[in-house]
């Protein structure tokens, strides 16, 4: 019976979806923090130019999911990573894989606004000029720009660009930690709850960026609101203790999800 | 407080109830105790600070004067050279008898009875006797000298230098004296007439070392310290912070970095005369490195200063955020580029004052260059760290030991110069911290 209705679910899904392709595909991925379990066999599929929600309460393990997308445990001590994870069909954990190449392609912003203590021109030009993507001053200009205007920054701070990252206000640092994340062009942009510490204008104004974002890139975010995955999600995933619960399409889930547990999350009965 | 008594008219106010007591009173006078124990023990250490402070400025200031007489000295070719040999030979120059020419130029100052032998002796110990030397090197340079007669500044003796400075105590029975009623006399005598007079002691930052107090000087011990410290930054910081780096950064977790966190904890620890019998040991029995050289010194001092280097590189290193490190990963940034273009700068600050502060406990460190025979007697300025030389501390020391009143003042005399080497190298953290601060 249970299989049957996974069945039917992807079923449904792949009719509605099935003309977008896969950018990365998650098979059994289960996390290991030293002997603790974080994730259980988690199987879940990013579509290309698709905003995908992570949701769960908190502890479910929806942002270790999303920091295994781009190797970001391999920087926590005695984190193992066991499954796999593809990025265009490449096995991301393979040790043939330059992990410094991939975070290129798969870019991250994180929970609270970490701008470098450098200037608002250095935040945005430090990744392209590391990976010698800009080939003279004016190429580096017209990237810092491009990226604080598609990062919906550009307007507020073109005349202060040399002035402190770190002295702009909270909304304005996190969209400059994207337009970071966005000058090294990469594929997929990954966002660990961008706007929990932000108020609510900054966060429309990141959950417009982010509708805009799509048409570029690939996102996967992890966020506490349901609101916020209802309006800028296409994709959702529902964590629970470890487990992926349900995916499915963001209308579908928040009108009538297949689990129950999903129901009760969103419902507001738990988590 | 049964009645309600409303302040505003025609509004009932609640009745406040029955509140338990908390204690206020009590927990307001714990406070008020702390903070008086507080100033009370700020205060203790001030008071001390001042102590020690006073004391050795009140006796070391006067160390940084020094009394000189001016003498018309006649260079008499008949005392110098009586046979007229010095075109053929200059040696004859060198071995000249330059004391008579003090003896005379006293004798006339003086207006003596060159034949009353104990007052010319007692006049002519009251010039340096120094100043012979001081006459021979002024020849050997310029030897048309000769047959002139100049005023020449000589250093006075140091027994009188410290009656001139008023720390001989006249009450005292003359028998027991260095320094006759005579002497006084003619040391008024010649204070009245301008021959005797005080000047700025530059000798004590140029002279080496010497058993004549008035022409003792810190120069070697000052050049001596400045190359301990150049070897310490140059061989410590480096090494320091490249350990410190690699150990937070990039070494894995487990027993053996467990093992050697602990052993650099305990190493800060060590007593610093251990660290000098290891240079005993390793540079200058087995590595063969001269003995009193400041290469040696300076390498000891390294050994000593690394631990302090690296445990404050690490917390420095520590305190940096964990975001920003995740920044530049997120990028993209090798484990390399974050350390160096992020992690790196942000410490920079902290990893400055810890080795500034690492310096100045070097700086001061007397103890291990003891025993790599740093203590050693040496009156000639080292041209390179390969050659004899002592350190301030270690001068310090020196002095200290010596019986001559005139060495008390010196020893307080290069206290404060050490003391004010000090400052200068905090003041130099302080400013090096606010400029890497400033830039974020």
């Amino acid at each position: 019976m249970n299989m049957l209705t996974e069945a039917a679910v992807e079923k449904a899904v792949d009719q509605k979806m099935n003309t977008i392709p896969y950018k990365m595909i998650g098979q059994d991925v289960s996390v290991y923090y030293g002997e603790k379990r974080a994730l259980f066999d988690v199987k879940l599929n990013i579509r290309e130019n698709t905003v995908t929600a992570l949701i769960g309460p908190s502890g479910c393990g929806k942002s270790t999911f999303l920091r295994s997308l781009n190797r970001m445990n391999d920087t926590i001590d005695n984190c193992r990573v066991t499954g796999k994870i593809t990025l265009d069909g490449e096995d991301i954990y393979d040790p043939d894989i330059d992990v410094v190449e991939l975070r290129a392609r798969v870019g991250m912003v994180f929970q609270k606004p970490n701008p470098f203590p450098k200037t608002i021109y250095e935040n945005v030009a430090y990744g392209p000029r590391i990976h010698g993507l800009a080939r003279s001053k004016a190429d580096m200009d017209q990237i810092v720009e491009l990226s604080l205007q598609r990062a919906g920054l550009w307007n507020e701070v073109k005349d202060r660009v040399h002035e402190a990252g770190t002295g702009l206000s909270g909304g304005q640092q996190q969209r400059l930690c994207i337009a970071r994340a966005v000058a090294v062009s990469p594929e997929v942009i990954l966002m660990d709850e961008p706007c929990s510490a932000l108020d609510p204008i900054a966060t429309a104004k990141v959950e417009e960026l982010i509708h805009e974002l799509r048409e570029n890139y690939t996102i996967v975010i992890v966020t506490h609101s349901m609101q916020q995955a209802a309006r800028v999600s296409q994709r959702t995933a529902m964590f629970h203790l470890g487990n992926l619960v349900e995916e499915n399409d963001t209308d579908k889930m928040f009108t009538n999800p297949d689990d129950p547990r999903t129901q009760d999350y969103i419902m507001g009965r738990f988590g | 407080m049964t009645d309600i008594v409303s302040p505003v008219q025609g509004v009932v106010v609640s009745k406040a109830p029955e509140r338990r007591d908390i204690g206020l009173k009590r927990r307001y006078a714990a406070e008020r105790r702390f903070r008086a124990y507080g100033i009370a023990a700020i205060s203790f250490g001030l008071i001390f600070l001042a102590i020690l402070l006073t004391s050795i400025i009140s006796k070391g200031y006067t160390a940084f004067q020094q009394t000189a007489i001016t003498l018309p000295i006649e260079f008499s070719e008949k005392v110098l050279d009586p046979n007229n040999k010095r075109a053929a030979d200059p040696s004859v120059l060198v071995a000249a008898n330059y004391p008579v020419l003090i003896r005379d130029a006293m004798i006339k100052a003086l207006n003596l009875n060159a034949s009353s032998r104990p007052d010319v002796r007692d006049a002519t110990a009251m010039v340096s006797k120094g100043a012979p030397i001081q006459l021979r090197d002024m020849v050997v340079a310029d030897p048309s000298l000769i047959g002139k007669t100049v005023n020449v500044t000589l250093l006075a003796d140091a027994n009188i230098d410290s009656a001139n400075k008023g720390q001989i105590d006249l009450k005292v029975d003359e028998k027991n004296r260095k320094v006759n009623d005579k002497q006084l006399g003619w040391m008024n005598q010649l204070a009245e007439s301008g021959a005797l007079h005080k000047k700025f002691n530059t000798g004590l930052f140029v002279n080496g070392n010497s058993s004549r107090p008035e022409a003792a000087g810190l120069g070697v011990a000052l050049i001596g310290s400045l190359y301990l410290m150049l070897i310490v930054l140059v061989l410590a910081l480096p090494i320091g912070v490249a350990a410190s780096i690699y150990l937070e950064e990039f070494a894995p977790k487990n027993k053996l970095t467990d093992l050697i966190e602990v052993n650099i904890n305990n190493l800060a620890a060590v007593p610093s005369i251990v660290y000098g019998l290891l240079g005993l040991a390793v540079f200058i029995n087995f590595a063969g490195l001269p003995r009193s050289a400041s290469l040696v010194g300076g390498l000891v001092l390294t050994l000593m200063t690394l631990p302090t280097i690296i445990i404050a590189t690490r917390a420095a290193l520590r305190a940096v955020p964990p975001s920003i490190r995740a920044a530049a990963l997120g990028l993209g940034a090798s484990k390399m580029q974050m350390v160096f273009h992020h992690v790196l700068p942000l410490a920079m600050p902290g990893i400055l004052t810890g080795t500034i502060i690492g310096l100045a406990h070097a700086l001061g460190e007397t103890a291990p260059l003891l025993l790599i025979g740093m203590v050693a007697f040496v009156a000639n300025a080292p041209a390179t760290p390969m050659e004899p030389s002592t350190a301030l501390p270690v001068q310090v020391y020196m002095w200290a030991n010596e019986a001559e009143r005139a060495f008390v003042e010196r020893t307080s005399g290069a206290i404060i110069v050490l003391l004010l080497f000090l400052i200068v190298m905090n003041f130099g953290a302080i400013l090096l911290r606010r400029r890497f601060e400033r830039r974020w």
